[in-house]
């Protein structure tokens, strides 16, 4: 790679040593300015011209005593001895590009994280940090110019996920004239937000509020809408993905399909609805799992089907006034080139049968959440009468557990963030439709966000009862007057500080939230990864919330961790504007920081093949050497390493570069009996 | 023909002593011999830990010393009582965890001669072996009376599932492994919701009231479910149940007259063994009336009060919530 | 013992709860208790203790010594282990509550309630014969604290002996020297530590 500014290779380096104080962050422990006039001496030979120490190397003053010396001493290669390449390592590239030198022919020696602030011995710490110069001022040398790769940005977008963060996500990339392809493995989108009767902290009616939104997505011009489909495979980098969807077939013709909804209120085979519904209520073999349902075309269950059992039936083909359903219909495979991805897919819940003790799923009166959510709905099972199993009865009193699975080592240890308020929402809810005692078992009391606080406050208003205190056991088994026939909740009031066993006819359990149980699978389709508790890991937690480690591969909504609608919302937003961002653009810079297969040494072992986590190996067969795809490459070292042959080598961290910066570790003559082990206390 | 250490325990040599002879009167269908660790040396139960730390964890060292030394081609140690298992087995796993209790222990057994290897030894209960390691399969095909019509509550007291480090129970709040194996036996086993509720353990001794009103629980709640008897697998809780029922009788002011056996029993039953064979007979609340159902007959019977009748439950409203497959 | 307290600092004296977890064998992370009351929820012998076993927890930490050691909480303890099972944070309450127990008798409290009795009468038959002895158990605490029930007791007692379920005299073991000594220099490492 030529590059513009520079001496032709063979000319000594002339090489400028800057070391900073950054404060008291280094020079409180690291005797700065000796290292700087060490390096001038000691160096000299290596080639260092210059050698400086400056209070904060990154301040604009700081950058610009680096580019000065790049334009007057005539430096071809710049090392800063400061904190880590993660934080400062872009700065000083650019100063050194802005004075018109390859910004690769700079390094960053990290003498913050790796001396000053895990030592305090001082002297020792110098000699360290003196160490480390010198292997920065070795390596350096051996630094190439590079230029960044360039790679185009395809227009279109794709979006997994049909829930609430990926219809904002899509709605707004396609508002800003850009394609999107949304795919949806339900029959229609709406995710989670459509089960719900009730918003809090306002009380919006859900569907209210979203199927708005819904309709948008589905007629927009811009959007092509894939449900009943998942996403079977992805090749291709950032700007160019090439992804396989396989449509599942609906046996519904699309094309002819009005949505009258004949052939499911004609449908003779019914079964328990266990998702839409949580299997409390019913549906069809041919339905929509709800009425405000996007697209409107039903879908045919197979399982349930008596036609698919046994060829009968065929009610809904007889009965279809434009002859939509066809059993013959076949999945669709179809090719999407997309230049970059949003992953949204959301949560599933807690099973609380893990957790025998609350009765679940064994007592008829114990209901989770979202069951509750549907019972609540106008459009659901009991439209949205608050009763008992028996379809009739009102219950007197309702116990809602906050808690259930969350912030428990014995599950899952994290807090799911929702079920405060959802509780909260309940206990409204339940006030509202019935009258009845309600109860709230809680630990603490999670409202944090706008007007959440302000709700629970309400809800104390209302009458509703708080027992600080973690449900131990929902039972049948009675034992006091007054327990006959009910449901006991015991718990200890740790207020009052005693046991209680408290009876209700009711128990709604908060389950927690945790990620879809697929998603490690998705994760590795994709080529990004989770982190322990099954979440999709962001960039970074704090300043990068929304992207990947992949380049071109963003995530929004709970898959990224539990969170309410507004911030979901929030997030499907925030990734639309970065890939908006990149499709303004039209192209993008990737660090040259990549491995190459030198074809020559190439055996074709294919030992690094399966190793490469971002999946950016390739092999040709005809020519039985491997090639690696730059723009998936992550610079990760990890085929480098593998190589029997030493055939592949980084560029901007060559064998060279790195040999060269241990050696010039080691060459640093340590006093004898040099001996630096210490460890600040954890 | 599998061969196990074995550990008595105090109570199995009097108190309980009908489990320790339906327990040997079965090997022969369970293909399963015993060696007895010779000169055991009493557990500790929980007295001895309220006590004392490092002298019972010392007490254990020296079983499990014994043990280790007498393997003799097993190095699984098996005991029928639920506290002896779970103090040879908190140890056992104690020993292997914390060094600086590991050097204050083998400090005290090397003053007697003794050493215990943390790790040489797997510690399990009676149950835990009869259902894992011979399996329902085998114990199925060796019941030739089986206990058709007979309703039992499987109770499994605290100590085998609680803590279960080595989770050997599935599930410490609903085992099922018990009731399993009651059902491959032929018995209508009841879904006991306080199958794994605490007995008292020897609060019966100390503090009466509180024990009986754990015990009321029990009784109280397997006879809703009209179950005709309790089977358990622990000596402490067969004790309470069985002769301190009179005196919870009294002090509730009930009249129930529930039969608790040892689960080894129920098998030797199924299996086809003489009652008195299984030490059948001397429990306080006579069994004979629910025997009777599977026609075994005992020397006294008694008069039983009438089983009350079960509410039908009705099928309309809300499909009803469905447990799962395997909770094991 | 447990990891991150803060051990001696100058020779001042270490918390309560780090007095308290230390004692217990394992990691039994006591300070990680976040009140969230599941063990006393869950306890089946909770009415009839002073302090709820979350209660007691609370008192550890705010070093009140003296109430603790005065609680019959720890000897309401079943060892069911509910409580151990159930605790979100995997805290071992039982096993803490046995140490409680310990720490009571070594400073002297309880001795004479029957609670303790009990305990170290058993410690005592163990200690002399190798193995546990129901009857002499039985008979000293009924005399002891409460003899107007021992005839009601002696018809249980007689119902036990007739359908041979207790010894007469207490069983013991043959190497009794060994058990003995090896007894002894476990208590002696015990009171060391204390």
């Amino acid at each position: 790679m030529s590059n513009k500014q520079n001496q032709p290779q063979d000319e000594k380096e002339r090489i400028g040593v800057y070391v900073c104080h950054c404060g008291s962050n280094i020079a409180g422990v690291v005797d700065v300015e000796d290292v700087a006039v060490w390096a001038k001496e000691e160096l000299g030979d290596q080639g260092v011209v210059v050698s400086r120490d400056y209070k904060f190397m990154c301040s604009s003053l700081g950058q610009e005593m680096i580019e000065n010396d790049i334009k007057e001493q005539g430096l071809n290669r710049v090392v800063v001895a400061a904190c880590s390449p993660h934080l400062h390592e872009a700065t000083f590239r650019k100063a050194c590009e802005r004075a018109g030198l390859n910004p690769y022919l700079s390094e960053l020696v990290s003498i913050r994280e790796q001396v000053s602030w895990v030592h305090t011995d001082k002297e020792k710490a110098t000699e360290k940090a003196k160490a480390m110069v010198a292997g920065g001022v070795e390596r350096v040398i051996e630094n190439e110019p590079l230029e960044p790769l360039r790679v185009p940005i395809h227009p279109a977008t794709l979006v997994v996920g049909g829930g609430i963060a990926g219809i904002q996500a899509a709605l707004e990339i396609a508002d800003a004239g850009y394609q999107v392809y949304m795919v949806e493995r339900e029959p229609s989108i709406g995710g989670h937000m459509a089960q719900f009767d009730k918003t809090f902290p306002t009380l919006d009616c859900a569907a209210c509020i979203l199927t708005p939104k819904m309709v948008s997505v589905g007629e927009h011009p811009n959007i092509e809408l894939l449900t009943w489909s998942e996403v079977e495979r992805v090749e291709g980098y950032v700007g160019n993905f090439s992804v396989t969807v396989r449509k599942r077939p609906r046996y519904v013709d699309t094309d002819l399909c009005t949505g009258c909804g004949i052939c499911w209120e004609k449908c003779p085979k019914k079964v328990i609805d266990e998702d839409f519904e949580q299997g409390l209520g019913y549906r069809t073999a041919v339905y929509t799992p709800f009425p405000q349902a996007v697209p409107k075309y039903p879908v045919i269950d197979t399982e349930s089907c008596i036609f698919f059992a046994n060829g009968k039936c065929k009610a809904c083909e007889k009965l279809c006034p434009t002859g939509a359903i066809n059993f013959d219909q076949e999945e669709e495979i179809l090719l999407l080139e997309v230049g970059n991805i949003i992953i949204a897919t959301g949560f599933d819940t807690f099973d609380a049968r893990r957790i025998p003790e609350y009765g679940y799923g064994r007592l008829a009166n114990v209901f989770t959440s979202v069951e509750f959510e549907r019972m609540c709905n106008a459009a659901g099972p009991t439209n949205g009468e608050v009763v008992l199993r028996d379809g009739v009865t009102k219950p007197e009193a309702v116990g809602i557990v906050h808690c259930v699975g969350s912030r428990d080592r014995n599950y899952n240890n994290y807090c799911s963030v929702i079920c405060c308020m959802s509780s909260l929402k309940f206990a409204h809810l339940v006030k509202e439709r019935t009258g009845a005692e309600v109860y709230n078992f809680y630990i603490d009391m999670r409202t944090a966000y706008k007007d959440y606080d302000e709700f629970y406050q309400r809800v104390m208003e209302e009458g509703v009862l708080f027992v600080r205190g973690r449900v131990a056991e929902i039972t049948d088994a009675t034992r006091n007057p007054g327990e006959e026939g009910k449901l006991v909740v015991q718990v200890e009031d740790t207020l009052a500080g005693r046991q209680r066993r408290i009876p209700v006819d009711m128990a709604i359990l908060s389950v927690g939230l945790q990620p879809p149980s697929d998603t490690k699978e998705v994760a590795q389709r994709f080529g990004i990864s989770c982190s322990a508790s099954g979440w999709i890991t962001e960039k970074h937690p704090k300043l990068d919330p929304v992207a990947t480690m992949t380049e071109g591969i963003f995530i929004a909504g709970a898959i990224q961790g539990p969170k309410d609608i507004p911030t979901s919302v929030a997030q499907g937003a925030a990734a639309a504007a970065r890939v908006l961002g990149r499709i303004n653009k039209g192209e993008m810079y990737l660090e040259p920081i990549r491995a190459t297969v030198d074809p020559e040494k190439c055996s074709g072992c294919r030992i690094c093949n399966n190793l490469c986590p971002f999946g950016a190996i390739i092999f040709h067969e005809d020519l039985m050497v491997t090639e690696i795809n730059h723009a998936l490459c992550q610079g990760c070292g990890t085929c480098v390493a593998a190589c029997p042959a030493g055939a592949i080598s980084g560029t901007g961290f060559s064998n060279e570069q790195v040999l060269s910066q241990i050696e010039g570790l080691l060459a640093y003559s340590f006093p004898k009996d040099f001996e630096l082990v210490e460890m600040v206390p954890a | 023909m599998t061969k196990y250490l074995f550990y008595p325990g105090c109570s199995m040599q009097k108190n309980a002593r009908s489990y320790l002879d339906s327990m040997m009167a079965i090997r022969p269908e369970l293909d399963i011999t015993f060696e007895e660790v010779d000169d055991w040396n009493c557990c500790g139960a929980t007295e001895y830990w309220s006590v004392h730390q490092v002298k019972a964890h010392a007490l254990i060292g020296r079983n499990l010393a014994l043990a280790e030394q007498q393997a003799n081609g097993s190095n699984t140690l098996v005991a029928g009582c639920s506290a002896c298992y779970l103090n040879l087995a908190k140890t056992a796993n104690y020993l292997e965890e914390d060094l600086q209790l590991r050097a204050k222990i083998d400090d005290a057994l090397a003053v007697g001669g003794l050493h215990f290897t943390p790790g040489s030894l797997d510690i399990r209960h009676l149950l835990d072996i009869v259902f894992n390691d011979v399996g329902l399969e085998k114990i199925r095909s060796k019941v030739v009376r089986p206990l058709t019509g007979l309703r039992v509550a499987p109770y499994y007291g605290c100590m085998i599932v609680r803590p279960d480090r080595e989770n050997r129970y599935g599930n410490p709040e609903y085992p099922t492994a018990l009731d399993k194996l009651l059902e491959a036996l032929g018995a209508t086993v009841i879904d006991f919701p306080q199958k794994t509720h605490c007995c008292g353990g020897h609060m019966t001794q100390i503090s009466p009231e509180v024990a009986y009103e754990l015990l009321h629980r029990l009784i109280s709640g397997a006879d809703r479910y009209n179950a005709d008897l309790i089977v358990t697998l622990c000596p402490m809780c067969q004790l309470n149940l069985d002769a301190y029922q009179g005196d919870m009788n009294t002090f509730m002011d009930t009249d129930y007259h529930m039969p608790c056996l040892y689960f080894t029993q129920m098998m030797g039953l199924a299996f086809g063994h003489d009652p008195k064979e299984l030490g059948i007979g001397k429990e306080f609340v006579d069994a004979g009336p629910a025997l009777a159902k599977i026609g075994v007959e005992l020397p006294e019977a008694e008069e039983r009060p009438k089983p009350k009748p079960r509410r039908k439950q009705k099928q309309e409203g809300l499909p009803m919530p469905r447990m799962g497959d395997g909770n094991e | 013992m447990s990891a991150m307290l803060n051990e001696e600092k100058n020779g001042a004296p270490i918390s309560y709860m780090a007095e308290v977890s230390r004692a217990t064998p394992g990691n039994c992370r006591l300070e990680m208790c976040i009140q969230c009351g599941t063990c006393g929820g869950s306890c089946p012998s909770a009415d009839d203790m002073d302090h709820t076993p979350r209660q007691l927890f609370a008192m550890i930490r705010a070093d009140m010594r003296d109430a603790v050691l005065a609680s019959n909480t720890p000897w309401h303890c079943v060892s069911c282990y509910y409580c151990t099972v159930r605790c979100p944070q995997e805290i071992h309450i039982t096993d803490i509550m046995y140490t409680l127990k310990n720490m009571a008798i070594a400073a002297g409290q309880y001795k004479k309630t029957i609670d303790a009795d009990f305990s170290e009468s058993f410690v005592g038959y163990v200690d002399e014969y190798g193995r546990s002895f129901e009857l002499g158990l039985a008979t000293r605490m009924y005399l002891r604290h409460s003899p107007l029930s021992i005839l009601k007791t002696a018809t249980m007692g007689f119902g036990m002996l007739t359908r041979d379920r207790l010894d007469f005299s207490p069983q013991r073991i043959k190497n009794l020297d060994q058990l003995q000594s090896i007894l002894k220099r476990a208590g002696e490492i015990e009171e060391a530590v204390r």
